[in-house]
């Protein structure tokens, strides 16, 4: 055999960053513009988390003072994600706001059909920009599709003048300034950046529990500049997104051969052709990481690859595929290990896979807090309350 | 369904009307960022999920359009272009291409002038439009019905039943809802209309819909309307 001594593992390989970053920075092109007086530029608020980027450059991630830029699918489909979300910042003791002056970066819609166009993309997106801007709080994005489409509608914006001034046009219409935030900022960066605070307030042990990541594509390839990399976190080959955070709370995260691979979410293809999406997420990820790692839990950071994987598993199972892995996001794993309910706070009941053993293996008992959520139901049905509160779901399990 | 580039299965359509096609696919601003030739190497494909599963390559895309051929472009523009899967792992293209980002162009072309293969990848899917552009969330709890989910099995069978109180107990106040994934101000939704009336996107709708045009036209209209805005789309 040939001896190739180049050729190490991933975990392996010395960690150089580029001498000259194959990207532009786009705060230099922000910050360009603003001097222009062609946009305003929302500057993070402090005090703020450094962190470093694909190419050694420094993102600011806030810590308090966010505007929470929610997701169709998220707040649809699996509303613990959000609510867990906002669970963390409550236990934080962090200011911010929920607001319902926000649309969706209706970004879904635009891959699955194209039924729009380059000015009404980046007109809602500052739409939404401004809205934040208008309050004085920053925009968080919970998605990671509207994290990456709001990348590239700035790079747009900095690079191609005639789109600047439709917008503007339009801005100035409903009465609201051009602004782009400094940083695009996902939820799943603030989750990082925040981890050791959270691993104070750990209740739960997960040093027993074994997950695998998956990093969702729109966070990590599309405008692959301004996600986050560690040299301490796979030689900074791969993001260091959920992965920092697990391993902050004990978890053993077991690496898998097709981590870089799509989820099979596809846009159009989950809605109305999802035997592809199905075959994807089982063939390509959830039948590898069973088979290479069998893990307790699957984590991920986004919308459409939760769906993905957790839903596409019922089907595969009565095809007697190897599958029967949960699927939890970050904020829901960090919640969960702070002592959130898993019902009244990470709401897996709208999760599909059987996540009963997870909880057991963590020494939470699913039937004792399914009773819990079903006896807040009851107050709801009968009239004794309209809605849940955080009162009711504001104080972590462990410490009633 | 294998994609037959052999034959020029769309040999009656002019060649003019093919070019015509092409040059707004290269009049798109976004154009001369998503393509600066290819290697023909592959990497896009190895990357691409949609490539595993069907009769689909991002590498016959970059190359069909750097070489300028209008009569596979045209073929590709009908017949490959819905299977991809939007997720751009295809950027790790070493020359710096967008595979992805050229379907994403080819699609709007392909939507703005009504092709046929467009309307039919859009069959099914008019719900979702009418979700998204009329009240600015798009995916609703009461989506979540058995018979548009039957492969996710009982579970969604058990949350249509239980819809409105579970999204009663859920914490954040602006969750309880069942039509919208989450609670839209009334100012915020007719800012929306005013930049899909401002940006021309119903004319693309009209072409691939009419039906989901007319009823979403009369939505808006009324809605302005009540705000005092006089706009017809
Ligand atoms: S588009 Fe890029 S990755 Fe794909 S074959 Fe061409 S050069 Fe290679
Ligand atoms: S964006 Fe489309 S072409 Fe590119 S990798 Fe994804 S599915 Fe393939």
């Amino acid at each position: 055999m040939i001896p190739l001594p180049v050729v190490k593992k991933a975990s392996e390989r010395d960690f150089r960053l580029p001498e000259n970053p194959p990207t532009e920075d786009y705060h230099e092109a922000l910050d360009e513009l603003e001097k222009d007086g062609e946009i305003i530029v929302q500057r993070v608020p402090e005090p703020y988390i450094e962190v470093k980027t694909k190419y050694g450059r420094t993102k600011k991630i806030p810590i308090g003072k966010t505007w929470h830029h929610k997701s169709c699918g998220q707040c649809g489909h699996i509303p613990g994600y959000s609510t867990s979300i906002f669970w963390l910042n409550r236990q934080l003791g962090l200011d911010y706001i929920d607001p319902k002056d926000q649309t969706s970066c209706t970004a879904w819609n635009y891959y699955a059909s194209a039924t729009s166009n380059s000015a009404a993309q980046a007109a809602v997106a500052i739409r939404n920009f401004a809205a934040a801007y208008e309050t004085g709080y920053y925009p968080l994005i919970h998605c990671g599709t509207s994290f990456g489409h709001y990348k590239e509608v700035r790079q747009a914006l900095i690079h191609y003048p005639e789109l600047r001034a439709q917008v503007r046009k339009i801005l100035e219409k409903l009465g609201k300034p051009l602004v782009i935030p400094e940083e695009i900022v996902h939820y799943s960066e603030w989750v990082y950046a925040m981890r050791d605070r959270i691993a104070e307030r750990q209740v739960i042990d997960m040093s027993h529990i074994t997950a695998t990541v998956h990093p969702a594509c729109h966070y990590h390839k599309l405008i692959e500049e301004d996600a986050i990399y560690t040299p301490e976190i796979y030689g900074a080959q791969r993001t260091a997104i959920i992965t920092g955070v697990l391993q902050e709370l004990g978890v053993n995260v077991a690496d898998y051969s097709t981590w870089f691979d799509c989820c099979g979410f596809g846009f159009r293809h989950i809605l109305v052709s999802r035997d592809f999406s199905r075959s994807f997420a089982v063939q390509r990820k959830i039948e590898v990481m069973k088979e290479e790692a069998n893990p307790d839990i699957v984590v991920t950071h986004d919308t459409g690859c939760v769906t993905t994987l957790d839903q596409s598993q019922f089907a595969a199972k009565a095809h007697g595929k190897k599958v029967g892995i949960p699927v939890l996001s970050d904020s829901q794993m960090a919640a969960l290990a702070m002592g959130a309910h898993p019902y009244l706070v990470l709401q897996m009941h709208w999760h599909n896979t059987d996540n009963r053993p997870f909880l057991e293996k963590l020494g939470i008992d699913p039937d004792e807090k399914w009773r819990e959520f079903e006896a807040a139901v009851e107050r709801l049905k009968s009239g004794e309350q309209l809605y849940l509160t955080w009162d009711d779901v504001e104080a972590p399990v462990a410490a009633k | 369904m294998a994609l037959d580039l052999r034959q020029n299965k769309y040999a009656d359509v002019p060649w003019e009307e093919k070019e015509r096609l092409f040059e707004e696919v290269k009049s798109d601003m976004r154009f001369h960022h998503a393509l600066y030739g290819c290697y023909e190497c592959g990497v896009c494909v190895a990357a691409c999920p949609s490539a595993r599963f069907y009769d689909f390559s991002p590498r016959v895309i970059a190359q069909a359009v750097a070489r300028e051929d209008v009569d596979l472009v045209y073929t590709l523009m009908n017949d490959s272009i819905w299977d991809c899967s939007q997720c751009f792992s295809c950027d790790r293209c070493p020359r710096h291409n967008s595979p992805g980002m050229l379907i994403t162009i080819m699609r709007e072309v392909a939507v703005r002038n009504g092709l046929e293969t467009a309307r039919e990848a859009l069959e099914g899917y008019g719900r979702i439009i009418y979700k998204i552009m009329s009240t600015g969330t798009q995916v609703s709890p009461d989506m979540l019905q058995p018979n548009a989910f039957p492969d996710w099995g009982p579970h969604v069978h058990h949350i249509s039943e239980n819809l409105e109180v579970w999204r009663r107990a859920l914490p954040p106040e602006t969750l309880h809802t069942t039509e919208t994934g989450w609670a839209v101000s009334d100012k915020t939704i007719i800012e929306l209309y005013l930049i899909w009336h401002m940006t021309g996107v119903m004319d693309m709708i009209e072409e691939v819909d009419e039906g989901l045009h007319m009823i979403l036209v009369d939505v808006m209209e009324e809605r302005l309307e009540e705000e005092g805005y006089d706009v017809s789309f």
